[in-house]
């Protein structure tokens, strides 16, 4: 059983800080808990269907299937992330002070919503695949406590989700939504470097060096820290060239596109600002 | 009108140029192979050259999916039951890179000797 719970703990450990990171970045929106739960719902509907399309998946495409399933929905994930991340540069500001006039609700846009449900259910379909592959295996082995070890993965995966999104509140809201965005960008640009290896793996892209540097003797993908760093902001301890290009250039379109989208907005945001300024800090000070 | 359709044609040039260039290194690549049976690696220890690319092809002889994984040389496949991966790696620099099955890593664990 323990070692069942591990192996779900670590796989819903990925998919819930995905989770965690959009539902911060969706913070005071109207509906949000519907869409995180639609994402959720679709994603482990998902995940059965890929499970049981595995071995047709496997063996797509001359072998590379899974390379290229993996790398198509983790960068599918990061070009719904980006356009939200970009917009978000246009209306976050906006979102904070709405936040505090009308005490919490917010009326998002609808497509940038449902790119996040998007983003959700991708996540939760590409560690929940493993999953259900996982536990099939192990009933076909006739292991025991598959369904307390299942529960046992669940609860403590989506526990450290749980403690990083009251951990993230802490933010103080006039730099909460900058502090979520600047997370959605490190996730996107992780994921990208991701999916880059995989594309190596399948000897579609070059890799560029095979280890620019090895930091594992500091802190190992393969540990529970190093897998949360791996993808909260992409950290690898042994990356190849082609991983380290894919990221920069993830983070340095979405800048760029922060910048040309947001300056757009400024006016509207300039005056929030002045508004919001003197509400900010002011129980504190007295 | 002209200027673009040049630089299209251009790139489409290097592309193909570049995926001929892929392909070809495809088909040198040396291969080792692996087994999984009993939720074992065999051999425990597979001896590939430093600095070039190699594939390795991972057949699972087990009724159970497993997946084929490594830190050190950062990859990750499932091997369905009864079934054949193979995976590019490398160039690697000369040393020991471990790799182990995660559905049973009690059991299946093993090691690269790149040399």
């Amino acid at each position: 059983m323990w070692g069942i719970s591990l192996l779900v703990f670590r796989e819903v450990l990925e998919a819930a800080l995905i989770v965690t990171i959009v539902a911060a970045a969706t913070r005071g929106v109207a509906r949000r808990g519907w869409f995180i739960g639609g994402g959720i719902a679709l994603g482990v509907l998902g995940a059965i269907i890929v499970a049981r399309f595995a071995v047709a998946i496997s063996n797509a495409v001359s072998g590379i299937g899974q390379e290229l399933f993996n790398a198509g929905v983790l960068l599918a994930a990061v070009l719904m992330i980006g356009w939200h991340v970009v917009w978000m540069s246009s209306h976050g500001r906006e979102m904070a002070h709405q936040m505090k006039a009308m005490g919490g609700a917010v009326q998002a846009g609808a497509s940038s919503l449902t790119m996040l449900l998007a983003v959700v259910a991708l996540a939760v379909l590409r560690e929940g695949s493993e999953i259900v592959l996982f536990l099939t295996g192990m009933k076909v082995g006739g292991a025991n406590g598959l369904v307390n070890g299942l529960a046992l993965g669940i609860a403590s995966g989506t526990a450290v989700g749980f403690a990083l999104y009251f951990g993230l509140l802490r933010i103080p809201i006039r730099y909460f939504f900058t502090a979520t965005n600047w997370m959605l960008v490190l996730l996107a640009a992780g994921l990208s470097s991701t999916a880059a290896r995989y594309l190596v793996q399948a000897n579609i892209l070059p890799e560029l060096g095979s280890q620019i540097w090895n930091s594992s003797w500091l802190l190992s993908n393969g540990s529970v820290v190093g897998k949360m760093l791996h993808i909260l902001v992409g950290y690898e301890a042994t990356p190849s060239g082609i991983q380290l290009v894919f990221y920069a250039t993830v983070v340095i379109l979405l800048v760029v596109g922060m910048r040309v989208f947001g300056h757009v907005a400024k006016p509207a945001a300039a005056n929030t600002q002045s508004d919001a300024a003197p509400m900010i800090g002011v129980p504190a000070a007295h | 009108m002209n200027m673009p359709r040049k630089l299209v044609m251009r790139l489409v040039a290097v592309g193909a140029l570049l995926a001929v260039a892929g392909l070809g290194q495809a088909a040198d690549v040396p291969v080792f192979n692996l087994a999984i049976k009993d939720h074992r690696f065999t051999p425990t220890q597979l001896k590939v050259p430093a600095g070039v690319q190699f594939k390795v092809i991972v057949a699972n002889q087990d009724p159970t999916p497993e997946e084929f994984e490594s830190t050190d040389f950062n990859r990750e496949k499932i091997v369905m039951p009864n079934s054949n991966i193979t995976v590019f790696i490398g160039p690697l620099k000369a040393g020991t890179y471990k790799f182990f099955g995660d559905f049973h890593q009690e059991t299946a664990q093993g090691t690269l000797l790149v040399e």
